[in-house]
C-alpha cells in the first residue's frame, strides 16, 4: 500500500528478516521497471500465506499488482497469471512452510516447465504466523511449539532440492543485506526461466538466527554466511552440488543454466505448428 | 409392421469396436435424416472388461436411451447373457456364430469376422453387423452405403470391402427370414444438424462464449474437454495446458482470472473435492472462472466410468466458509452448448467462479442437434476498470470493474477478509460488508430462463440435468394417459429463476426424479421452502421410462392422499 492503512493490522515483528526482503523486492522492482521503460503495473507479486505473504501489502512506493492467495498455491496462481500474460514481470513471495511443505508438489513441475517466473522465498526455519511450529528447515532435535521434546525429522536442504529438481537458475542471500539481496532477485528476474532466491530471513520471535548467520566474535561464534568466491562457475552443476553441500550460508547465484527454452517460448512454437481453426470450423467439423 | 423407434445394444468386451459400430449406425442413420441418440458404458479399463452402447434411431427427436431393446447384438456369449432379459418380445439377438448358439427362439447367429474376412477387409464385421440390422429393420442398404462413400473417400479398396460386408451381412439376416417391423422412413429435421457428445458440446459452448485460457489434468469421464482443448484452443492469446493436479488447475485458473482471461476447466468428483478451496478463494477474491464437474459415480474414487447427479450438493457449497457457487446444470447434449456459453457469460458478469454439471451419461452421449448459429451466442465480458491509481477495487454493494495487470488501479486480490483496496482486515463491520457484497453479486445471474408446462396443476415434476430426457418422455406419456401433471425445468439451479422459485412453493408437492440416493436437489428446494420429494436411482444407469412413470405415479397418488409429508 502506498499510503499507511489504519484498517490494515498486520505487523512484523521488529527486527524480523522480511524486512528486509520487502526492501530488496522494491529496489529490484524500482530498477526493473526504471531499465525497461516499463510501468510498475506491468508487475504481479503473488504471495504465499504467513509472515512472508503479507509482504504484498506492505510494499511502499508504486504498487505492484497483487495476489494473496491461499496456503501452499503461489506457484501453480503464478504459472496462470505468466502464461495467460507472458509480457507481465511475475514475482512469488512465499515462506519456508508455504513453498516447501505445503506447496513442495508445485516446485519440480515449475522447474521441468522453466515457467519464466521468479520466487522469493524467505526461510526462517519456523511457521511464525501459527506461533512457532517447526517447519521443513527446522534442525533435527530442535524444540518448538510442535516437537515440544525435539524435532525427530531431518530438515531439508533447499537449495540442494532445488538444483535436483532442475530449478534454472538459484540464488541464495540473507535479508540482512538488502541491497546485495536486490541484485540477486534483479538477476533472478531476469533470467528467462524458473528463478528461486532462497533467503535466510530470520525470526527474532521463534527462530532467532542472526548470531549463527553473522557469528559473535564476543562468544567466539564464528559466522555461517559465506561469500559464494568471484571464480565460483554458475553454469557447472558440479559445483553447484559442492556449494550446497558444504554447509553455512552461502551468498550468490549458486547456479544458472543459460540458453534452456521457458514454457512460454515452447507455447509460441507450438503456436506455430497447432492449426488454427475458428469457432465456426470447429462447428462445422460435426455437422452432418 | 412400421415402427418409428429403433434400439440396437452392441455388448460384448472392451477393445472389440463395440463403441465404434454404435456410433457408426448413429452417424449413419443421422446423416440420412434419422434422429438419434447414443449411450454408452464402459468398464474402467483399457482393454476386456464387459461393455455395451446403445444406440437408438427415431423418426423423431430422440429424449432417451430408449427402455427395451429391439436387436442385441451379442459378440460374445457373457454379453448374451447379461443382456438378452433387456430384449423386447419379438425382438432379435445377433450374436456371433463363433461361440455356440443359445437355445433362444430369438437368436440369430452370424459368423461377423468369416463375412468381413470375405469381404476382404478383416476390420469391416462392423459394417457385416449394420448390413444385418439394416436388413432387420428393412432399412435402405442404400443409406449405409453413401455412408461409406463418403466416410472413406477416396480409398476405393476400402470403399469396396466396407460395400461388400454390409451386403454380406444383409445377405445373411436375409437367410433367417425373420424382421422385426419396418423403420418409417427418416423425416429430415430442419436446418442444420450436428452430430456432437456431451463433452465436446461443453468445449464448444466454451470456445463460442470467448474461452482463453483452459488447464486441465485427466479424469473420466472429462478427459475428452481437456484434450478437445489441447487441440482446438489454439491461436494469438489462447493457452490450453495439461498440468501436473486439479490444485494446479484451480490454481491456473485463479492466475488466468486474475489476469483477464476468460478462463476454464473441467474435471469429475475427486477432483472438484481437490479444488475446493481454490473455489472459495476464486469467491472472497472475486477472480471470474469455471469449472465443468462431469459427474461420475460415488465418492472418492467411486464409479469411474457410470453416472450419476451426487455432486450437487459440493457444487452448492464446494468450499468452507460463506459460499454460494453458481451453479449451471444441462439437461441434454444440446444444452451442454448452451450450457457451456451461459456458465462462462455468468463468470465474466458477476466476477466470480461458477460450476457447470454435466454428468457421464450426457458426456459421452453422441446426439443429433439443431446447429447453434455463432451469430447468435452473446459473449459477455467483464467490466474492466480503466481509471486511474489509487482505485478501491473492492468499494460498493454489488459490482466494481475489475483492473487487469499491465492496466491502471493495481490493487491486491485478497483471500483473507480485505477492505475495498484489498488490505487484510479484521474489523467486524468489514467482514459484514464483504460477505454481503459478494451474496449480492448473484442478483446479477436472476435472469435464467425456466420451462413450464401446465403450471395449473397443483402437483409439479421437476428434474434437473440428464434426468431430463426420460422425464419428459415419462411427462409426456402420463399426460398422453390422463394424468394431470406440471412440468418445470430449468439449467440455472443456483440461483434459480426467481420467478419460478415462486411457482414452485405454491406446489403441494414437487417430484424431482434425481440420480443420486439422498435426494439432493429436492432437500435444497426444501431448504428453500418447496414442497419437493425425489424419485432417486443409484445404480450408475440412468431411468428408465417405464420405472420412471410408475413411481411418479405413486407419489402423486401418495400427496392426493395426504400420505406425503412434504
Amino acid at each position: 500500500m502506498t499510503t499507511k492503512n489504519p484498517e490494515y493490522d498486520f505487523k512484523w515483528c521488529p527486527g524480523c528478516g522480511d524486512f528486509g526482503v520487502r526492501r530488496a523486492l522494491e529496489f529490484a522492482m524500482a530498477e526493473r521497471i526504471q531499465k525497461t521503460g516499463s510501468a510498475m503495473e506491468s508487475n504481479v507479486v503473488v504471495a504465499g500465506i504467513g509472515c512472508s505473504g503479507n509482504l504484498v501489502h506492505l510494499l511502499e512506493g508504486p504498487q505492484p499488482f497483487g495476489f494473496h492467495g491461499i496456503h501452499g498455491r503461489s506457484l501453480p496462481i503464478a504459472m496462470g497469471t505468466k502464461m495467460a500474460r507472458p509480457d507481465l514481470n511475475v514475482v512469488v513471495v512465499a515462506g519456508d512452510g508455504d513453498f516447501l511443505s505445503i506447496g513442495g508438489e508445485h516446485i519440480g513441475p515449475q522447474a521441468a516447465r522453466n515457467l519464466n517466473i521468479c520466487a522469493v522465498v524467505m526461510d526462517n526455519g519456523v511457521y511464525g504466523l501459527t506461533k512457532g511450529q517447526s517447519s521443513p528447515t527446522t534442525e533435527l532435535g530442535t524444540n518448538t511449539s510442535s516437537t515440544p521434546y525435539g524435532k525427530i525429522e531431518e530438515s531439508i536442504n533447499p537449495l540442494e532440492l532445488y538444483l535436483t529438481l532442475g530449478v534454472s537458475f538459484i540464488a541464495s542471500g540473507f535479508s540482512g543485506q538488502p541491497r546485495p539481496l536486490a541484485k540477486l532477485i534483479a538477476q533472478g528476474m531476469d533470467h528467462p526461466g524458473f528463478s528461486i532466491v532462497h533467503v535466510q530471513s530470520p525470526c527474532t520471535t521463534y527462530n532467532d538466527t542472526y548470531e549463527i548467520i553473522k557469528g559473535n566474535s564476543k562468544k567466539g561464534i564464528e559466522p555461517s554466511i559465506w561469500e559464494l568466491p568471484e571464480d565460483h562457475d554458475a553454469s557447472d552443476k558440479q559445483a553447484a552440488y559442492g556449494v550446497v553441500r558444504s554447509g553455512g550460508l552461502p551468498i550468490g547465484v549458486v547456479y544458472q543454466q543459460e540458453g534452456r527454452p521457458t514454457l512460454d517460448d515452447r507455447q509460441a512454437d507450438l503456436r506455430e505448428k497447432a492449426p488454427l481453426k475458428s469457432a465456426q470450423e470447429l462447428l462445422d467439423a460435426f455437422q452432418l | 409392421m412400421q415402427t418409428r423407434d429403433f434400439v440396437v445394444r452392441f455388448a460384448g468386451e472392451g477393445g472389440q469396436g463395440v463403441v465404434t459400430a454404435a456410433e457408426m449406425l448413429a452417424r449413419a442413420a443421422s446423416s440420412v435424416g434419422y434422429h438419434v441418440q447414443t449411450f454408452a458404458t464402459f468398464p474402467s479399463q483399457i482393454m476386456g472388461g464387459p461393455t455395451w452402447t446403445q444406440t437408438r434411431i427415431s423418426t423423431s427427436p430422440v429424449l432417451s436411451p430408449g427402455d427395451d431393446l429391439d436387436v442385441l447384438v451379442a459378440l460374445n456369449h457373457e454379453a448374451y447373457q447379461g443382456h438378452n432379459e433387456e430384449v423386447r418380445s419379438g425382438g432379435v439377438i445377433l450374436h456371433d456364430s463363433e461361440f455356440e448358439s443359445p437355445d433362444d427362439e430369438r437368436a440369430i447367429g452370424v459368423p461377423f469376422d468369416e463375412l468381413a474376412k470375405q469381404a476382404g477387409e478383416a476390420r469391416s464385421a462392423n459394417m457385416v453387423i449394420i448390413g444385418a440390422l439394416a436388413h432387420l429393420v428393412d432399412m435402405p442398404l442404400a443409406f449405409f452405403e453413401d455412408f461409406v462413400q463418403k466416410r472413406f473417400a477416396g480409398r476405393e479398396g476400402i470403399i469396396a470391402a466396407n460395400v461388400a460386408a454390409l451386403r454380406l451381412g444383409y445377405e445373411h439376416a436375409s437367410d433367417s427370414e425373420v424382421q422385426i417391423g419396418q423403420l418409417e422412413p427418416p423425416v429430415k429435421p430442419e436446418g442444420e444438424q450436428l452430430l456432437i457428445k456431451g463433452n465436446e458440446a461443453l468445449s464448444m459452448g466454451a470456445i463460442a462464449a470467448g474461452l482463453d485460457f483452459y488447464v486441465g489434468y485427466p479424469i473420466s469421464p472429462a478427459t475428452p474437454v481437456l484434450l478437445f482443448m489441447e487441440r482446438n484452443l489454439v491461436g494469438p492469446g489462447k493457452f490450453a495446458y495439461q498440468v501436473s493436479s486439479e490444485i494446479e488447475s484451480i490454481a491456473g485458473l485463479l492466475g488466468a482470472g486474475f489476469a483477464g482471461k476468460k478462463a476454464m476447466t473441467a474435471t469429475s468428483g475427486p477432483g472438484l473435492s481437490l479444488m475446493s478451496e481454490g473455489i472459495g478463494l476464486s469467491w472472497i477474491a472475486e477472480i471470474p472462472l469455471l469449472v465443468i464437474d462431469v459427474q461420475r459415480g460415488g465418492p472418492a474414487t467411486g464409479l469411474p466410468t457410470k453416472t450419476e447427479q451426487s455432486d450437487l450438493q459440493a457444487a452448492l457449497h464446494p468450499a468452507h466458509g460463506d459460499v454460494s457457487i453458481p451453479v449451471i446444470a444441462p439437461g441434454t447434449v444440446e444444452e451442454c452448448f448452451y450450457g457451456g456459453v451461459m456458465a462462462l457469460n455468468w463468470s465474466e458478469r458477476y466476477q466470480g467462479p461458477v460450476i457447470l454439471l454435466s454428468e457421464m451419461s450426457l458426456a459421452e452421449k453422441a446426439q443429433n442437434i439443431p446447429k447453434p448459429d455463432l451469430g447468435q451466442v452473446v459473449s459477455e465480458s467483464r467490466e474492466v476498470y480503466t481509471g486511474t491509481n489509487g482505485y478501491l477495487r473492492y468499494d460498493g454493494w454489488e459490482l466494481s470493474p475489475m483492473p487487469i495487470p499491465g492496466g491502471p488501479g493495481a490493487y491486491v486480490a485478497n483471500g483473507s477478509e480485505h477492505d475495498a483496496m484489498g488490505d487484510t482486515t479484521h474489523l467486524p463491520e468489514r467482514h459484514v460488508q464483504m460477505t454481503e457484497r459478494r451474496f449480492s453479486k448473484l442478483k446479477l445471474l436472476e435472469d435464467g430462463p425456466f420451462e413450464r408446462v401446465n403450471g395449473d396443476e397443483p402437483i409439479a415434476l421437476m428434474t434437473w440435468g440428464g434426468s431430463k430426457g426420460p422425464s419428459i418422455e415419462a411427462y409426456e406419456d402420463l399426460i398422453t394417459e390422463g394424468h394431470k401433471l406440471a412440468w418445470y425445468y430449468t439449467m440455472c439451479l443456483n440461483p434459480l429463476p426467481p420467478a419460478l422459485l415462486e411457482e414452485l412453493r405454491s406446489k403441494d408437492l414437487v417430484i424431482v426424479p434425481e440420480l443420486n440416493y439422498q435426494g439432493q436437489f429436492s432437500s435444497y428446494l426444501r431448504s428453500l421452502s418447496v414442497k419437493a420429494e425425489s424419485i432417486t436411482q443409484f445404480t450408475g444407469l440412468p431411468f428408465k421410462v417405464r420405472e420412471l412413470k410408475k413411481r411418479i405415479i405413486a407419489l402423486a397418488e401418495a400427496c392426493k392422499g395426504g400420505k406425503v409429508a412434504a
